[in-house]
């Protein structure tokens, strides 16, 4: 096995064996759980003259909580990714882990990369079961399914994947816990901006949606987050936020548009760029 | 090592035609390296051949890390240049070659013995098929054989050092590092570790023993390289080493300035009624033991002896503090 795919798999190992995923698991099926018996409420609610709610409020109600589970849950996998990364190549590089492996003949492109790939693995694998199984348990509950919901998995995902490279990079140089706070502090400033960005949307400001704009460019996670919600949102509520005009854009839960093609090309640009500079760095490094 | 080796050489050595099986396991020629204001090795030449069991020796701090690294490509010179196996520092084909035990020693708790020790099969890369037998026999050398299913994370430090002297065993290499190698061991594992760097020596392996533990040095090494402050000062056979021989004397009634007198038969090795004279020659003592006695000495025991490896090393910094 090139050396590449051996260290993925030992950081895939490492996950397993350090019980981090059991640990994931088991939460997961708690809050999934738990969510299911909220959203289930819901169809119980009733109008003043005691009547239930009809469909059609029903699935509103699902959606926009929807979208706020999502953003909980977008935010732990964005906030693990991030403490997880953050000490992948430090940590090993300052307990003399990595010492014995880089005396073999493994190019250092090949633990950033490889590691990537295991915990890469991991965020994709996670946001794909935990989104599911909560989507699923949704539906179950509420009979309600966003319009998008492959979509939905993807982007969030993305973000996961977009925090995991930003704590990585930082990991070739900086410590674990600073790597990791930094990476952190990023995504909610990301996200701060994104608002501000959609605040000067709202306002016709120039200024505060160039603030947004560049934002999104360097650090994607905002924006990828609003594809999220796009995907989430259903085709009613997207016309009547689009009769509201810019006033609507104003929201970090709603989006009236998806993101733009150009924007997710940058993404895969983006990509390629942090961990170009990440094998460079760590190359530079010395041990 | 042979320092002031030829230039010309190691040019040759480091050229890809130069990776003939001749060449030597390990010639470096001025390497440096700077960390901002501190020279950690000022201008290491040195050429150690195959098969050689190559003693790096000095204090803590002394730049003996910083030389295994730099020729391992963890760490890049300043200046200078040097070879492994007649491949530049840092190449992929040479690490093919060779194993390494670090100083600071950890490998990854969460698998067993048997398991790191195939991780480094799989990257050192040895053929998936004899893989079992290589876990086998390289756990049997370093007395883990029955622990090999064990978590590290389970282990003492001295087996997780046992452990990694294992997996710098991995493949047979032709030049294995070894870093202190006993310094988490108890004397039996010592003893054991200079029995398997015997047994790297008796097939040819080449082995680069950085150490401050001078009796280990003295009792497997080939040749010594005294490195202090990242200058070698000294370096040769352990005969041309230790040519010196020294004279203890046992006296009382001698005061400090009495002693200071003393001194002009050369270096005092001071403890209290015990004088060690380093590199004096035997045709003197008849004479240093009368000047003690015309101190007002009283003379117990005179016993002229060869110069251990302790003394020269001790000689050595003392000098270089000069």
């Amino acid at each position: 096995m090139p050396p590449v795919f051996v260290i993925a798999r030992l950081t895939i190992q490492e996950a397993s064996r350090r019980r981090l995923l059991l640990a994931l698991l088991i939460l997961t099926l708690l809050v999934v759980g738990f969510s299911a018996w909220g959203f289930n409420k819901i169809t119980t609610m009733t109008r003043d003259d005691g009547t239930p709610i009809p469909p059609d409020q029903v699935a509103f109600i699902t959606s926009q909580l929807l979208i706020v589970v999502t953003f909980m849950f977008s935010g732990v996998l964005a906030l693990s990714a991030a403490v997880v990364a953050g000490p992948l190549i430090s940590g090993e590089v300052e307990s003399g882990l990595l010492l014995s492996i880089l005396a073999r003949p493994v190019r250092r492109s090949e633990i950033v990369i490889g590691k990537w790939l295991g915990l890469g693995a991991l965020v994709a694998l996670y946001a794909a079961g935990a989104g599911g199984a909560e989507l699923a348990a949704v539906d179950w509950a509420t009979g309600y399914l966003p319009p998008h919901p492959d979509q939905l998995l993807v982007y969030v995902g993305l973000e996961g994947l977009i925090l995991l490279s930003l704590g990585l990079l930082l990991s070739t140089r900086l410590s674990g816990i600073t790597a990791g706070v930094i990476a952190l502090v990023s995504w909610l400033v990301g996200w701060i901006a994104g608002v501000v960005g959609d605040i000067g949307t709202g306002l016709q400001n120039e200024a505060l949606r160039n603030v947004g704009l560049i934002s999104h460019l360097v650090l994607p996670s905002d924006g990828l987050w609003r594809g999220a919600v796009y995907a989430m949102e259903p085709d009613t509520f997207i016309a009547a936020m689009r009769a509201l005009g810019p006033a609507a854009s104003a929201n970090p839960f709603a989006a009236t548009d998806p993101p733009p093609l150009t924007f997710l090309l940058w993404v895969v640009v983006w990509f390629v760029l942090v961990l170009s500079l990440s094998v460079a760095s760590f190359r530079r490094r010395e041990i | 090592m042979r320092v002031a080796e030829v230039a010309e050489k190691t040019e040759a050595a480091v050229s890809p035609e130069g990776a003939a099986a001749g060449s030597p396991a390990i010639q470096t020629v001025d390497l440096t390296k700077r960390f901002s204001k501190t020279i950690a090795l000022a201008g290491l030449t040195m050429t150690v051949p195959r098969g050689e069991v190559f003693g790096f020796l000095g204090p803590n701090g002394a730049g003996k890390t910083t030389a295994v690294k730099l020729l391992l490509g963890l760490l890049s010179p300043t200046s200078g240049q040097g070879s492994l196996l007649g491949r530049p520092l840092g190449d992929l084909e040479a690490r093919r070659r060779i194993g390494y035990l670090p100083e600071l020693f950890r490998y990854q708790g969460w698998l067993s013995a048997a398991e790191v020790v195939a991780l480094h099969c799989e990257l050192a890369p040895i053929p998936r098929s004899s893989w079992k037998d290589e876990i086998r026999s390289v756990l049997e050398t370093v007395g883990l054989a029955d622990r090999a299913g064990d978590r590290v994370t389970t282990f003492s430090k001295g087996m997780q050092q046992r452990l990694g002297l294992g997996a710098a065993l991995v493949g047979e290499p032709e030049l294995v590092f070894l870093d202190e190698p006993t310094s988490a061991l108890d004397p039996v594992g010592r003893h054991d570790v200079r029995e398997i760097i015997r047994g790297l020596a008796s097939r040819g392996t080449a082995v680069f023993l950085n150490s401050h533990l001078l009796s280990e040095v003295e009792q497997v090494c080939d040749r010594v390289a005294v490195v202090d402050h990242g200058r070698v000062i000294a370096s040769g056979t352990m005969d041309e080493l230790l040519s010196g021989k020294s004279v203890r004397i046992r006296a009382t009634g001698l005061n400090q300035a009495d002693k200071n007198k003393l001194a002009s038969y050369g270096h005092i090795d001071d403890e209290g009624d015990q004088l060690t004279f380093a590199s004096l020659d035997v045709e003197r003592v008849p004479e240093i033991v009368a000047t003690i006695v015309s101190m007002g000495g009283r003379v117990y025991e005179v016993a002229p002896r060869h110069q251990t490896l302790e003394d020269r090393f001790l000689q050595l910094l003392e000098d270089e503090e000069k």
